[in-house]
């Protein structure tokens, strides 16, 4: 598992993916707080940071697909796995190992924004009034997220040895799983009956409840779940082989 | 036996890709593994080191049943697949020290620098692999599959795209490394079977059509023997019909002729008419089927 963690993540930086990635998140971020009239915090009268929090979904939703799709296709695409497969490393230990690459490259990716944080936290008034418990509570619901999607990514990746249809169908099972539970609940027939058991199946739903600064047992549960289904299918979809 | 194959079976919808085939490679033996495209030699492989689960029949390395599951067999096997598949974004070395990190290896900078000795890669060993052309490859892939020194070795075309110089190091690599391991090769191209196995095997369309070393495969196709044979002056073709157990002759020209019998003594036939006749014998060489011969004529027969 190590092999295979430590080779994906000096794949990341020996080309320019890591870079370009993680660049292009906080480019967005940055743009967006600070530049954007309509969202940015030099705008608002208050030193809160939920801005970030609630535009770093949506960017996830597209940058983490881009960024995991390679991870089985490349491989696959390239047979690199068949050796690979042959090796004396379990395919659970490849799953395993690709994933928490992805995952250090998510911490990697979040690290820098901690700065616009630091920011605000300057810009208050008096300096330093700022609700850090609640920050803390929400950069861990966007790891969460950013987590669930990246074994989303990681999942799509092992269906096809086409990148493009990876990031396709990564985008969508993340734009469903996000925002999907939610509009369904909101379907006029659902109303009073289904839409809170609708809404709390969608990430949207546990990631907010995470954010506001409560971590409940069953928010965590659900990610965790989330995150072992997706790598579970992995490891059976890279097992069977016909 | 370090690989025996027995019944195995292996289909794809409706196709059988392998059927009931069954063979064995001893230790410090060079298997050549023959057979047309789509014959099922892939597979068989792919099966052997475990990548593929077959449908039936068993696969035992040095007496340990081959399963995806077990590890401890994988690590017996070193396996170059076709199409030789590498992280071309890698460098070659650091590639060789993923693959020693996978298997656990003691010194892992020794090996990988004794490995690149082996190959002839030392001048290329700092380079991408992208970088490298297709020769230097192919040797990072045979490189990555003796890194862990198996005692089996599976290799799926290793000598394709070689120039004839780097095909004649190779094949010896190959033929050092069949001394003490078990090697299952292969190839379509005949000579490297000449050069390099001890024993081929054919297959065609999934089902094993010939097993031997080429020379008992040659004479089992058919009971004909050639010699062709240069005499010191013209002879009368009907003479020839002296020799005992002559079936034919072709003259081919300049006191040249080839003359088929059914002995194996057919040399010695031929001298003692030659004497008889009081002709000299100029040259004399026994013609023995190609194994492209055996091989076109196993794999058409059996269609």
């Amino acid at each position: 598992m190590r092999a295979v963690y430590l080779r994906e993540l000096a794949s990341y930086f020996s080309s320019m993916i890591a870079y370009i990635t993680v660049g292009l998140l906080l480019a967005v971020l940055g743009l967006v707080l600070w530049v954007f009239p309509d969202f940015s915090l030099l705008q608002t009268p208050f030193a809160s940071i939920d801005a970030l929090f609630e535009i770093a979904p949506l960017i996830f939703i597209f940058l983490i697909p881009a960024f995991t799709m390679r991870t089985f296709a490349e491989e696959k695409q390239a047979a690199t796995l068949e050796v690979l497969l042959t090796r004396p490393i379990s395919a659970w230990h490849i799953v395993t190992g690709k994933y928490l690459a992805t995952l250090s490259w998510l911490a990697i990716a979040l690290l820098p924004t901690l700065i616009y944080v630091y920011s605000i936290y300057q810009l208050g008034s008096p300096p330093g009034n700022i609700d850090l418990g609640q920050i803390g509570a929400s950069y861990f619901g966007l790891f969460l997220l950013g987590a669930v999607f990246c074994a989303i990514g990681v999942f799509a990746s092992a269906q096809t040895s086409n990148q493009i249809v990876a990031f396709v169908m990564a985008v969508f099972f993340c734009f469903v799983l996000y925002y999907g539970f939610y509009f369904i609940s909101r379907i006029a027939s659902f109303s009073g009956s289904l839409d809170a058991i609708i809404e709390s199946l969608g990430i949207d739903y546990h990631y907010h409840s995470i954010s506001r600064g409560v971590i409940e047992t069953r928010d965590l549960m659900y990610f965790i779940c989330l995150i072992g289904l997706c790598l579970t299918w992995t490891w059976v979809t890279i097992t069977k082989r016909t | 036996m370090s690989i025996l194959v027995s019944h195995l079976s292996k289909q794809f919808g409706p196709q059988k890709a392998v059927n009931d085939i069954s063979f064995q490679v001893g230790k410090g033996e060079i298997l050549g593994f023959l057979g047309p495209n789509g014959a099922g030699k892939t597979t068989t492989m792919r099966m052997i080191t475990g990548y593929l689960a077959p449908d039936a029949g068993e696969i035992r390395i040095n007496d340990i049943p081959v399963s995806e599951e077990n590890q401890a067999i994988k690590a017996l096997i070193g396996y170059l697949p076709e199409n030789n598949p590498l992280y071309l974004d890698m460098y070659v070395k650091e590639y060789l020290r993923y693959v020693a990190r996978i298997y656990n290896i003691d010194q892992p900078w020794k090996r990988i620098s004794e490995v690149i000795g082996m190959t002839g890669l030392s001048t290329e060993s700092h380079k991408l692999i992208r970088s490298l052309s297709k020769g230097y490859r192919q040797r990072v892939g045979l490189a990555q599959a003796i890194l862990h020194d198996p005692e089996v070795l599976i290799l799926d075309e290793a000598t394709s795209g070689l120039d004839p110089n780097q095909l004649i190091e190779i094949r010896q690599l190959i033929r050092d490394l069949g001394k003490e391991k078990t090697i299952l090769l292969s190839t379509h191209i005949m000579q490297e079977v000449q050069a390099l196995c001890d024993r081929v095997v054919i297959i065609n369309k999934g089902i094993i059509v010939g097993d031997g070393n080429i020379h008992m495969l040659s004479q089992n196709l058919s009971n004909a023997y050639r010699v062709e044979v240069i005499f010191s002056r013209p002879v009368v073709g009907i003479t020839l019909r002296e020799i005992s157990g002559y079936i034919r002759h072709d003259d081919a020209g300049g006191n040249r002729y080839i003359i088929t019998g059914e002995e194996s003594t057919l040399n010695e036939a031929i001298f003692d008419f030659a004497i008889r006749k009081n002709l000299k014998i100029l040259e004399m060489s026994t013609l023995r089927e190609s194994v492209e011969n055996i091989f076109q004529q196993l794999t058409t027969k059996a269609s």
